[in-house]
């Protein structure tokens, strides 16, 4: 390849002056809210509906689902934190709150685990009916997304132990926090809706 | 000293393939315009297919009391006819002309993101070929292209055939938002200097709005697929009555995904006749603003009238009445647009080149389908008219009178720019000629065997239902139709062949692919075009007549117009290298989706290969 004048795409000017990956995201999340207002609205519609199987108020522990909501919720401060670092340069600071960040996504995402082993263990289930059905499906496609973000946090952290996360870079972390609000959002909307307010 | 300096290349997982011509070339490309050539062609193949589907349907139905196929074969025929035309062929043609004409129009050298552009075709093929597979194992999908609940639950649809309806559809799906988020971007963040929004041509703007819609409606389809999937493959009750789940839910969510899908088929072919009918009328586009919030205005509401799909599941007076009111609203847009391009042509000098013809035809004949799409706004009107052949004529006068024609006209106007030859206008004309007639002779009389009572989707009709008649007309324009398209296949092997060299400006165009060359560089343009008005070549050419109408200018002689065309070798413009990633994360979809309708254990071979390929991608440098 010929090497005079090499310019890597992201680097010509944008109409708008925004990163083309940053427009991307946003438009990424209009998709996602489409997503998730479909599955809360398969959700709503079968509210009450259950012929079979154990009722919500049957399973539901919710002094222990708002402890590892409130760990989701704090994720975001930690996510906040963490491009504050990167984008004064503070590498050090990064690592740190990225792992925090990551680490409350593991408490939400271990206490999900427990959740959907003691509602099983109490005969809720996919197949049990419709509030096993729509509950399991909801809460799984979110708690999916958390997990895919841990992932997307991680290896953001381990390249910055590698030495490839330069101040230069923090809009990689910035895409990054604002999928990991959005599903923090989503979780506040899909809590109140699934939890908080009784049928 | 150059080897001291010389910047030693950053690798990824692998190198990046450096074959410039060949099979790897091919599949290893990120350039929009091979991936457009590459969706044009797909899209081409199985325009032939779902076409011998309804050529096998048609004759079926030409004599009552047919024998012919059954009503198995007839189910499995209706179903992958319509599931093919509109996710293989209308919509995969479209993305085919976003690919290759919009960076052209709005003067830039690539898309925001070329290895996406790539995995979306990679993963559309997947997704294609999954669907039919089903062809190979003899369980062919048979429950409509909508596949309402709980017909398709595994109690009432036993055999694989909707599963294999429900993971290519998924596949198709993520194929789709992979591309339409590109464009979104593309069109957002790449326009030349000076391109306003309200300077873009309107193709450009259709497909704008178009990939918005593909952004908001797909995930709504993909719930809905899976929901449906995960009743069939892990009991779940989405829509298991027996549990107090309500079908009609599949409904609602299948037309909040259906109607806004209806304008992603339509949209794209709005913009090439809004693009083509100025050019071969010399005269800008009426009314172009109103033509822009026409666009932006349809796309809203098509959110707003799903329901109109579903008069007759009793949805109660207010939702009915809401859903009304909507559906009329949207005919206003529309209407606009119609007597729009009526008056782009009023007073131009009109050349009918075979573009031209198409669009005519175009604006005819969905005229015909949109005033018989609003006539089931009313909901008494569309209570009888459900299930019957009239809507059949309905919506073939809308997608295939309007999008194919559309898209045919595209095809006749950009086809010197892709391959530099012209197609031959005597067969052109042909062509479009039998397909006109043909096309009215198929589904003109389905109105009147519609309100006569004949229902849809049936294999056969006793011969005292007097529908013969009417049934032999339509199959013999069905034969025509086919006739027509083998036309076309003999035009282009003409044209590609021994046509006419077509030059930069075949058509004295009016829009930034027409200052380039035919076929354009790889880099489309030596130097980015700086635009000051709409339509800035025109009026780049014809200084003095800007804005004015069609008999001035034809004693008007255009001036020179500095371009820089052609294939300068002193221009180094580097764009991104090939990669293989995108075919590696795309085929991990592949195994995956295989896996699920054959072999569960590859399912997680899949992941692990769309994880491994995500990484490989996401490490690549960007020029290695």
């Amino acid at each position: 390849m010929e090497h005079t004048a090499v310019l890597p795409a992201e680097a010509h000017e944008t109409t708008t002056g925004l990163n083309h990956r940053k427009v991307l995201m946003w438009a990424f999340l209009g998709s996602d809210c489409m997503l998730f207002g479909s599955l809360i609205g398969t959700y709503l519609v079968y509210r009450g509906r259950y012929l079979a199987g154990p009722k919500p108020t049957d399973v539901f522990d919710i002094p222990y689902t708002s402890v590892s909501a409130l760990a989701l919720l704090m994720s975001s401060l930690a996510m906040v934190l963490a491009l504050a670092a990167i984008q004064r340069g503070d590498i050090r600071r990064l690592k740190i709150w990225l792992l925090c960040v990551a680490g409350l996504g593991l408490v939400f995402i271990g206490g999900q685990v427990y959740e959907f082993t003691s509602f099983g263990e109490e005969g809720l289930n996919l197949a049990v009916s419709t509030f096993g059905t729509t509950f399991f499906v909801l809460t799984g496609f979110h708690g999916t997304h958390v997990t895919f973000g841990i992932v997307w946090l991680l290896m953001i952290w381990i390249m910055a132990k590698r030495g490839q996360m330069t101040q230069a870079r923090s809009l990689d972390v910035e895409i990054a926090g604002l999928y990991w609000h959005f599903v923090d959002i989503v979780w506040i909307i899909i809590f109140t809706v699934v939890y908080l307010i009784p049928v | 000293m150059a080897t001291l300096t010389a910047p030693v290349a950053e690798r990824g997982l692998l190198a990046r393939p450096i074959e410039p011509t060949g099979v790897w070339s091919w599949l290893t490309t990120v350039d929009a315009k091979r991936i457009g050539i590459l969706y044009g062609v797909t899209a081409f193949i199985f325009f032939l297919i779902g076409g011998t589907e309804a050529l096998v349907m048609r004759t079926q139905l030409a004599v009552p009391d047919s024998r012919l196929v059954g009503p198995g074969i007839f189910n499995a025929m209706f179903t992958m006819h319509g599931t093919t035309m509109i996710f293989l062929v209308v919509m995969p043609l479209s993305v085919a002309f976003f690919n290759y004409i919009v960076p052209l129009q709005i003067g830039a050298r690539d898309v925001a993101f070329p290895r996406l552009n790539a995995f979306s075709y990679w993963v559309f093929l997947s997704g294609a070929v999954l669907m039919h597979l089903s062809f190979v194992i003899g369980q062919v999908p048979d429950t409509g292209w909508f596949s309402y609940a709980n017909l398709t639950e595994r109690a009432y649809s036993p055999s694989a055939g909707v599963d294999f309806w429900v993971v290519g559809l998924q596949v198709l799906g993520i194929a789709s938002l992979a591309g339409a988020f590109n464009f979104l971007v593309t069109i957002i963040n790449l326009r030349a200097p000076g391109l306003s929004l309200m300077r873009m041509p309107l193709f450009t703007w259709t497909t704008f709005i178009t990939s918005i819609l593909m952004v908001l409606a797909f995930p709504v389809i993909t719930v809905a697929l899976v929901e449906l999937m995960f009743d069939r493959l892990f009991g779940t009750n989405f829509f298991n009555t027996a549990q107090g789940a309500d079908p009609i839910l599949w409904q609602h969510l299948f037309w909040v995904f259906g109607h806004p899908e209806v304008y992603i088929l339509i949209l794209p072919a709005m913009g090439v006749v809004s693009d083509v009918l100025p050019v071969f009328s010399r005269k800008p586009l009426f009314g172009y603003p109103f033509m822009v919030y026409a666009v932006a205005s349809i796309a809203f509401l098509s959110f707003t009238v799903w329901a109109h799909h579903m008069f007759t599941t009793g949805l109660g007076p207010i939702a009915t009445s809401f859903f009304t009111a909507s559906t009329m609203l949207i005919a206003v847009p529309t209407g606009i647009k119609v007597f729009n391009w009526i008056s782009t042509v009023y007073g131009g000098s009109i050349s009918l080149k075979t573009p031209a013809l198409f669009a005519l035809g175009f604006i005819a004949m969905f005229t015909i389908g949109g005033l018989s799409g609003v006539m089931h706004a009313s909901p008494p009107v569309d209570t009888q008219h459900q299930d019957t052949y009239f809507v059949v004529a309905h919506f073939h006068y809308v997608l295939f009178g309007g999008s194919i024609f559309g898209l045919f006209s595209g095809i006749y106007f950009w086809f010197p720019k892709i391959t530099g030859r012209m197609l031959d206008e005597k067969i052109g004309t042909l062509h479009f000629w039998l397909m006109l007639i043909g096309f009215n002779l198929t589904f003109g009389p389905m109105h009147f065997l519609g309100v006569d009572g004949m229902p849809r989707r049936i294999f056969t009709y006793p011969a005292e239902m007097g529908w013969g008649t009417w049934n032999l007309v339509a199959t013999i324009g069905a034969y025509i139709i086919g006739l027509s398209i083998l036309v076309f296949i003999v035009n282009v092997f003409k044209s590609l062949r021994s046509g006419d060299r077509a030059g930069a400006d075949p058509w004295d165009g009016r829009t930034l692919e027409w200052t380039t060359s035919s076929p354009p560089p790889h880099y489309n343009f030596a130097e980015i075009p700086v635009v000051h008005a709409r339509d800035d070549f025109w009026v780049q050419k014809y200084p003095d007549l800007a804005g004015g109408h069609g008999g001035e200018i034809i004693a008007s002689a255009p001036v020179a117009v500095a371009a820089a065309v052609g294939h300068d070798e002193h221009v180094y413009v580097h764009l991104p290298d090939p990669s293989y990633w995108p075919l590696i994360t795309a085929s991990g979809i592949f195994v995956a989706g295989f896996g699920l309708l054959f072999f569960m254990l590859l399912l997680p071979v899949g992941l692990f290969v769309v994880l491994f390929g995500t990484v490989g991608w996401s490490t690549e440098p960007v020029n290695g």
